[in-house]
């Protein structure tokens, strides 16, 4: 059995709804953060999937490149906001994000 | 494309990022959660872009990883206390999955093998960065200072 590109895309949605269950039904800050970057990462297999099933290779690879931009930028976003976990646990005391709910300082 | 590897690594992949979303200790999840990131890679492999594969090893399991088992060591006192589980978050996601799947089914021009292509050698994605993509390649760069002076300041311990 040689996998079609359906294939990868139900595993990246499994990957999808399994980060969005991590970021929704959690209340650690950690585990939302950690939900995040697994979408983001369904995203990237999602990119990659869809330029190597395309049926004219690309010149120059466009989802390789989209991929590597993003994954970038995750990284860029998981070191902002695990800073920010430490600054509100510093804070507050607490890294759970249903008693993080003050706007004053 | 293997079909028997391409059904371990799924089942590696899942499994490691449900017991990333769902286990009950904090450090667990994490380490689960560099295990899904190497089975996301192996994807990537099997799908013949490897640099990108290599990349995310590097970027995730060396650096993304370490960093929340540093941020649970800092905010250790914590842990303990993550009773709460949302309920409602799991029908949401399974509705999405069930959404998503149904549409992907749906999509006849999906259901297509993967043509033979060149391999992708990290030469042609180096030229490709430079030439075409050497704009975007140049706001990352920026993007990933601002995000390191970002994260300083804000970690930063404050005056008083």
């Amino acid at each position: 059995m040689t996998p079609t590109l359906q294939i990868f895309l139900i595993v990246s949605a499994a990957l999808f709804s399994i980060g969005l269950l991590a970021a929704l039904s959690r209340r650690h800050a950690i585990f939302i953060l950690i939900g995040i970057e697994m979408m983001l990462a369904a995203a990237n297999l999602n990119f990659i999937a869809f330029w190597r099933f395309a049926p004219k290779p690309h010149q120059p690879p466009v989802g390789v490149m989209l991929a590597l931009f993003s994954i970038a930028i995750s990284a860029a976003e998981a070191a902002v906001g695990l800073a920010m976990v430490i600054v509100a646990y510093r804070h507050y005391r607490t890294t759970n994000v249903d008693q993080l709910d003050q706007l004053k300082g | 494309m293997n079909g028997a590897a391409f059904i371990v690594i799924s089942i590696l992949t899942l499994a490691a990022a449900l017991a990333a979303a769902t286990l009950r200790k904090l450090m667990h999840a994490a380490l689960s959660f560099a295990v899904a990131f190497v089975g996301i890679a192996a994807f990537f492999f099997l799908l013949g872009a490897e640099f990108v594969g290599l990349a995310l090893v590097f970027i995730y399991i060396g650096a993304v990883a370490v960093l929340i088992v540093f941020t649970i060591l800092l905010t250790r006192r914590d842990i303990e206390k993550d009773r709460g589980f949302n309920w409602s978050g799991v029908i949401i996601a399974v509705a999405v999955f069930c959404g998503l799947t149904w549409a992907i089914l749906k999509t006849a021009s999906l259901s297509i093998v993967a043509p033979h292509i060149r391999a992708l050698t990290v030469k042609r994605i180096g030229e490709a960065l430079m030439t075409s993509y050497v704009w975007p390649l140049q706001c990352i760069g920026l993007l990933l200072t601002a995000a390191l002076i970002g994260a300083l300041v804000l970690a930063m311990e404050e005056k008083r």
